[in-house]
């Protein structure tokens, strides 16, 4: 059977990417930023996962106004790296796992989860990120991609409960698909930052490292904390976070931390960075 | 047997909170919907095609949308917290920043009353606090 082995949540900010497609990652800028991925770059070397479930948002690039799915998962064979008004990044094409995919989203369905399919698109920086801070710069990325998309932008976004929710139904899912995967989950975004009017530029260490904190305990509390928490105490975008609690949802009660990594800052972002694998109960 | 509903929650009361944030248009329904045509606008800069004509001729491109006098000018402006006002979101025209080979730092300070040096400045030192800016009505 598939077994789900770790979670990862890590910050997607686009001028990480930036970093890595300009060989900027060990300069002073961004030297303190990467150096905290190092641990986890030969972590992953020696797990090989052999799926990615990755949540993340889409800025604007596959998804437009016409259509603003909640939840959509990507049931594709390959996904190409969206063109975000710079050209596409030179990036691997990204491998989906069509069948433990689609055999998510059909659990996901009979679980009460009314998810949207998505067979085709093109994934942006949220998603393309968050890889290459994982496996660095390979040929071909090293395992397939199931996207999880989560409508973080149109208001009212999903509350942290449901996140919780859906990451417990996924783990659900993935615990009954026959093959046996090597499969991690990984929540992206965040962690405390505004993109937008006179209040941008917001962070807040003290406030996103409390999160962590919760996410690293037995409690559950963080799925209830509510959007204007996240809102006034950590920017605008920083409701991001709410994709991390899918991540943790899906490992149930216990946890055992192995890593974690907070710097700020990096362009308008705070900088998360945290690895957790299930702890037995 | 049916289980006890959940008390619904209170849309109003919800919204209403999203307005307290100073400096702040949080991206609700009310506000989509009145940007539509905005966001759509710079969703359509996602192709190089589209991204030339505008720069030939900005007002001409624009006329073919069919947005507001006041958020033509604002675009051609790229009076950011306006278009915010107006309904416009920062995803959306993050795709004007780049038209315009902006960084989206740069393109963020022009929205605070800093100029980008003295944004970046901030940021390197630990960024905006959130002391007294968390709440409109309360103050803290």
């Amino acid at each position: 059977m598939a077994r789900l082995t770790a979670g990862v949540g890590s910050s997607h900010v686009p001028l990480l990417g930036v970093a890595v497609d300009q060989g900027k990652t060990r300069d002073d800028y961004f030297g303190p930023i990467f150096a905290g991925y190092d641990w986890t770059r030969e972590w992953e070397k020696a797990e090989k996962p052999d799926v990615v479930i990755l949540v993340y948002n889409d800025h604007a690039s596959a998804f437009d106004m016409k259509i603003v799915p909640t939840f959509a998962i990507g049931c594709g064979e390959h996904y190409k790296s969206a063109d975000e008004g710079w050209g596409p990044r030179k990036v691997p094409d990204v491998e989906g796992h069509a069948d433990l995919a689609w055999h998510i989203a059909q659990s996901l369905i009979l679980d009460d989860f009314d998810m949207t399919i998505i067979n085709e698109m093109d994934v942006d920086h949220g998603l393309t990120v968050p890889l290459s801070m994982m496996f660095g710069t390979p040929e071909k990325w090293p395992c397939k991609v199931v996207p999880v998309a989560v409508n973080v932008v149109t208001y009212p976004v999903p509350s942290g409960n449901r996140c919780w929710a859906l990451g417990e139904a996924i783990a659900r899912a993935v615990a009954s698909f026959p093959e046996d995967l090597n499969v991690q989950i990984w929540g992206t975004g965040g962690m405390s930052h505004q993109l937008q009017g006179p209040r941008a530029g917001l962070l807040n260490r003290e406030w996103d490292n409390k999160f962590l904190d919760m996410l690293e305990s037995d409690s559950d509390a963080a799925r209830w904390i509510p959007h204007i928490e996240y809102l006034r105490e950590t920017g605008s975008e920083g409701i991001e976070m709410v994709m991390w609690l899918i991540m943790r949802g899906a490992l149930g009660k216990k946890v055992k931390t192995l890593h974690r990594h907070y710097h700020i800052p990096c362009s308008n972002t705070a900088i998360g960075h945290i690895v957790l694998e299930p702890a037995p109960a | 047997m049916t289980e006890a509903a959940k008390p619904a929650a209170d849309i109003h009361a919800y919204l209403a909170e999203l307005e307290d944030i100073p400096g702040t248009r949080v991206y609700t329904a009310a506000r989509a919907r009145k940007g539509y045509h905005i966001n759509q606008f710079a969703m359509s800069l996602m192709k190089g095609d589209n991204r030339e004509r505008f720069k030939a001729d900005e007002r001409a491109y624009l006329d073919e949308w069919p947005i507001s006098e006041e958020a033509k000018e604002a675009l051609l402006k790229r009076d950011y917290n306006t278009l915010l006002d107006l309904g416009g979101n920062v995803y959306f025209l993050s795709k004007l920043f780049s038209t315009d080979g902006l960084s989206f730092a740069e393109a963020v300070s022009t929205m605070t009353d800093m100029t980008f040096p003295e944004y970046r400045d901030m940021m390197l030192k630990g960024g905006r606090s959130p002391i007294g800016n968390r709440s409109i009505k309360g103050g803290y």
